[in-house]
């Protein structure tokens, strides 16, 4: 008997770098799923019913039980559907793979978007620090063609978002983070990546939308976050 | 591969530091404790971690693995001496894992903070958010729980660990501040929750006493007010 609730859906926000992770991991494990678009400015029920502590998109909801957090949903997609596999089945290998995963966030994505949003000496820290962690990255790539080697994974996943985002980021905030003549490693990786048949198929939101995006958040956020690379330390 | 050396690098105070330690205790896997001098980084420290240059670090065989949880998750796939830390259902899998991150992104900083807090009103509000966060916590250790002693059921697991790892510095922090975080009335099962965690088999040895916590929280406080 077919459980008629073994339905997948997302909930998602068109731009959301978190939501595209989710949707590259459905798409390389080739699960239908519903897309429900939940504008994170003018929230509907769906996102305190099924999120409640973050209200944040994505929301992975299977068979009615709902899962928030990408990098959590992933994990949860590789378990559930083990064609494909996005993480290694070496232990120390799936230790290596989420350590980078963390790093990553924390290094570069985190500061980035500090990046954005900010001028001056929290503006110039936040910079630095992104490349410093950009460069980290170069080392691991050098001589792969994915982060774990010849088959797209779980990382390339997490830092999908170098390769059609970053460039967005950098334009909106004037910042060079990524410059290809540094990181010849990263961008071999940018070419495999967005040339892999499953990665180049699916949705990305448009640059001009992007652009328009971004100029507006760094407009509204710039000088709100507590600094993080200005701080005078003790 | 799994009867080569273990060893943790770590030190005594860190909650961080407990959780591969209980972990490794839950497998009943023997390993070197190799504790870092307090305000300086050992060698092998710094060549087993280069990106972070911080403890916890389990190096097995010469193989060094980094990041608390990962570690946890790392013990549970290479041993299954013992029982399992992880659940096995992945959705009850990526829940334990949402509240592990729940805890270390909001709400063991929330517990800091209280300390750092300067005047009452902030280390009210400060104490208020922590509380409110235990809250949660019941809520999920009702669900989690299912009615048994512990957030993985029988025997203590993931979200165990993650949580109960912080008993030290919570006790530190209700009696050095005068607070009352976790209260038997607000979160009844979280109360009874903590004793039995803490006097798991896997957890009493690696435990800090209150007391020398205490007498450490004391030397940190001085040294950062002296700087």
């Amino acid at each position: 008997m077919e459980n008629k609730d073994s339905t997948v859906k997302l909930v998602g926000f068109w731009v959301s770098p978190y939501v595209q992770r989710v949707r590259w991991a459905l798409k390389l494990k080739g699960v239908e799923y519903e897309y429900i678009e939940e504008d994170i400015f003018n929230r509907s029920h769906l996102l305190s019913e099924l999120n409640p502590v973050h209200q944040k998109v994505p929301i992975l909801v299977h068979s009615g039980k709902p899962l928030p957090e990408s990098f959590i949903i992933l994990e949860y997609i590789d378990e559930t559907w083990k064609h494909n596999p996005l993480l290694p089945q070496d232990p120390h290998e799936r230790a290596t793979a989420r350590f980078w995963a963390k790093f990553a966030e924390e290094k570069l994505f985190d500061a980035a978007w500090i990046g954005l949003c900010s001028e001056d000496d929290e503006h110039e820290g936040a910079v630095k620090s992104s490349i410093e962690a950009l460069e980290k990255i170069e080392e691991n790539l050098k001589g792969k063609n994915f982060f774990g080697g010849d088959r797209i994974g779980y990382v390339d996943i997490i830092i999908g978002w170098i390769s059609y985002m970053l460039p967005i980021w950098e334009e909106v905030a004037s910042m060079k983070i990524y410059d290809p003549m540094k990181f010849p490693a990263i961008t071999s990786w940018i070419s495999n990546f967005r040339k892999h048949p499953v990665i180049k198929e699916e949705y990305l939101p448009s640059k001009d939308e992007m652009i328009v995006y971004f100029q507006w958040r760094r407009k509204v956020l710039k000088g709100t976050f507590p600094p993080v690379f200005s701080m005078k330390k003790n | 591969m799994a009867s080569e050396d273990v060893k943790i690098l770590g030190a005594w105070p860190s909650p961080f530091v407990m959780r591969p330690r209980i972990a490794l205790n839950i497998k009943s896997v023997n390993y070197e404790f190799l504790q870092e001098q307090f305000g300086s980084k050992s060698d092998l420290l710094l060549k087993s971690n280069p990106v972070y240059k911080k403890i916890p670090v389990l190096i097995h065989g010469e193989k060094p693995i980094c990041e608390s949880l990962i570690i946890v998750q790392y013990i549970d796939e290479v041993w299954d001496s013992g029982h399992s830390i992880l659940p096995s259902d992945p959705y009850d899998r990526a829940v334990a894992k949402f509240w592990a991150t729940y805890i270390d992104d909001k709400w063991f900083p929330g517990l800091r903070t209280i300390s750092r807090a300067e005047g009452e009103e902030a280390k009210k509000a400060a104490a208020e958010e922590v509380t409110a966060g235990l809250v949660l916590l019941e809520d999920a250790f009702i669900k989690c729980s299912k009615g048994r002693s512990f957030f993985g059921g029988e025997k203590i697991g993931y979200l165990d660990i993650a949580l109960g790892c912080f008993l030290g510095w919570l006790r530190v922090t209700e009696k050095m501040g005068n607070l009352k975080l976790l209260d038997e009335n607000k979160t009844p099962n979280l109360f009874k929750w903590a004793e039995k965690f803490s006097s798991d088999a896997a957890v009493k040895e690696v435990m800090p006493e209150t007391g020398k916590l205490m007498d450490f929280a004391k030397v940190l406080l001085a040294k950062s007010k002296a700087s």
